[in-house]
């Protein structure tokens, strides 16, 4: 008796080791979310101007007459919020936008949770977390530039023109912002509520966001930028007078077409 | 007893179900290469969680690390200013020669024991082993090349798309791939067998002289403070007073604060012997040179390292004798088998 128990016990164990070590080394599947596309549309401006690059002939607040031969950004951490608090943030949402190349002017989210969305929040800049994590692909790819080597990190707004008041060489004038450490952390964080109707996610569908992008924003909201006395500079405390500007104004919701 | 036979049986059948069921994987023939802590180290900063070190991604970041291509001309590899002789510096050069001879402005710095270091180069700027590389390949006084061109000529070199395939399971070469890959290999540059290592584990030909001995007192003493036991480095940034007014902004030019004007990356000192000339700019070719420095040489810096200036002295007065005895000890952190070690050694061109 003593004995079949043992054997009982023994033939158990051997069942189930054995079951283990055939079982399918398979992900298991996580619950299946029913998931669509949105558009993310870009459209460049200098205030109420149209963004021409190189001719186009613009003026800050300050003043300034200025031109724009480069403008280029990083968005990240993309997220839709919901009328009742809740949100969903797209995994490697990292998007890479210059105002020269229409291939990134024009962006397709894809795997966004079908719902009704009132909001979005993104990232000007990349987190800080990623920002710091070792080498990355993607629109992370340091090959595509936005990218400091000597100082390690993305280069998160990156401006270049001229402008007759500039002290620089050729009278150029050049911004690029970055930097995720404190106290030169110029990450910020954008909040655009939708319009009445806000956006609605479904399986069978591909809703349109549209922004407009203002070049001009960087120079005005938090303090007017001299191009006299500021023309160029990558990083450091003025990037952030710059960043807090941008914050406020670089992106407008212009509207959704569901 | 029939029982027990049925058992016999039983676990036979079983045996050969779960080695039946067992994954196909192809036998090996090499050793697995495995990334190991030494027992008198702390934990490294970066430990692979995201990049496990394989011999495919090994031998792949081997080849990379000695492949002329990566610089624009097909001149210069990572070799050609990190040799090993030297602890992987550039033995006699206090800075060194990129593409077009172009000389750069600081020391190459020896690589080894990169994964216990949270930043890199003099000023700390690079604060990813992941992206320590990046610099080299883009510096105009380096390779001076770009990354979309070191990408396009891999891909024109076909031993380098089987490399690739066995280190990462596809042809695809991107940068991600060529970073992870180097840095299995410049990580797995570990140096722990000095005798100062064997005398701190109590192993065979760890034994000091009386000599050495007296410098390791000393060292305690006068050095450990910044130059911290194992690694030999605290790893912070301070101006040990070459210059009254320094001609590089050092630490500054990364964080624009006025504080770090003039700061360096406070080196580890092993295989110290090895690794001539010292400091980021290589002013001294002894190590005779440089205890002399802290002796009698240290200038009134305005971020002078406050260790350095105790009760309004400049320096760290040291007699002869002691200056002696403390190279004594400096010599016992040189590590034979890490530089002869044929893992790391150059390879030909693929």
């Amino acid at each position: 008796m003593k004995s079949i128990s043992k054997f009982k016990a023994l033939a158990y164990a051997m069942v189930i080791i054995t079951l283990a070590s055939c079982k399918k080394n398979n992900n298991e599947e996580p619950v299946t979310t029913r998931l669509g596309k949105v558009n993310i549309e870009f459209e460049h401006k200098v205030g109420n101007q149209n963004l021409v690059l190189n001719t186009g002939t613009y003026t800050n607040a300050n003043g300034d007459d200025f031109k724009v031969t480069s403008f280029k950004y990083r968005i990240a951490n993309l997220t839709f919020n919901k009328a009742d608090g809740n949100n969903v943030t797209i995994p490697e949402s990292y998007l890479l936008i210059d105002a020269a190349d229409q291939k990134t002017t024009l962006q397709t989210i894809e795997n966004v949770p079908t719902g009704d969305y009132v909001s979005m929040e993104f990232l000007i800049g990349v987190d800080s977390l990623r920002n710091f994590a070792g080498a990355q692909t993607g629109a992370l790819d340091p090959a595509k530039g936005m990218y400091w080597n000597w100082n390690t990190g993305y280069i998160f707004v990156m401006f270049e023109g001229t402008s007759s008041k500039s002290t620089q060489v050729d009278k150029k004038l050049f911004f690029h912002i970055g930097g995720a450490k404190a106290p030169n952390n110029t990450i910020r964080k954008v909040t655009l509520p939708f319009p009445a109707g806000g956006l609605r996610i479904r399986t069978n569908s591909q809703p349109q966001i549209h922004l407009m992008v203002d070049a001009a924003s960087l120079f005005s909201g938090s303090a007017n930028i001299n191009f006299a006395t500021t023309s160029g500079l990558h990083g450091g405390p003025n990037a952030i007078t710059i960043a807090n500007n941008y914050a406020m104004g670089m992106f407008k919701l212009d509207h959704i077409h569901n | 007893m029939k029982n027990n036979v049925i058992v016999l049986n039983l676990i036979c059948c079983w045996f050969i179900i779960c080695v039946g069921c067992k994954k196909n994987d192809k036998e090996e023939p090499q050793i697995p290469i495995k990334f190991v802590v030494p027992s008198n180290f702390p934990q490294p900063v970066y430990n692979f969680s995201n990049n496990a070190v394989s011999n495919a991604g090994f031998d792949l970041g081997h080849h990379l690390f000695y492949e002329n291509a990566l610089s624009i001309d097909n001149s210069t590899n990572c070799g050609s200013c990190h040799q090993q002789f030297a602890a992987f510096a550039n033995l006699e050069h206090p800075v060194s020669h990129g593409v077009n001879n172009c000389f750069g402005t600081r020391n190459a710095t020896p690589l080894f024991n990169l994964v216990w270091q949270p930043n890199f180069m003099w000023d700390g700027g690079v604060h990813h082993i992941e992206l320590s590389a990046l610099n080299a390949f883009v510096n105009p006084c380096e390779m001076a090349n770009s990354l979309d061109n070191i990408v396009k000529t891999l891909n024109n070199k076909p031993p380098y798309l089987k490399l690739f395939k066995n280190a990462f399971g596809s042809e695809e070469i991107n940068s991600q791939r060529i970073f992870l890959a180097l840095t299995q290999f410049m990580g797995m540059m570990v140096s722990a067998n000095s005798k100062y290592d064997k005398y701190s584990r109590k192993e065979k030909n760890g034994e000091f002289t009386n000599h050495e001995l007296a410098g390791y007192a000393l060292f305690k003493q006068k050095c450990n403070t910044c130059h911290t036991e194992p690694l030999f480095t605290d790893n912070s940034f301070r101006s040990n007073g070459l210059d009254e007014f320094p001609s590089d902004a050092g630490r500054e030019i990364i964080t624009l604060a006025s504080a770090d004007f003039g700061t360096f990356r406070v080196p580890s000192l092993r295989n110290i012997a090895l690794t001539s000339p010292y400091m980021h700019n290589g002013r001294f070719s002894t190590l005779a040179h440089v205890l002399s420095h802290y002796n009698t040489g240290v200038k009134n810096h305005v971020n002078l390292d406050t260790k350095l200036k105790q009760n309004g002295v400049l320096g760290i007065p040291l007699s002869a004798l002691e200056q002696q005895q403390i190279i004594s000890f400096l010599n016992t952190l040189t590590d034979n088998e890490f530089v002869h070690d044929p893992k790391f050694a150059e390879l030909p061109p693929l």
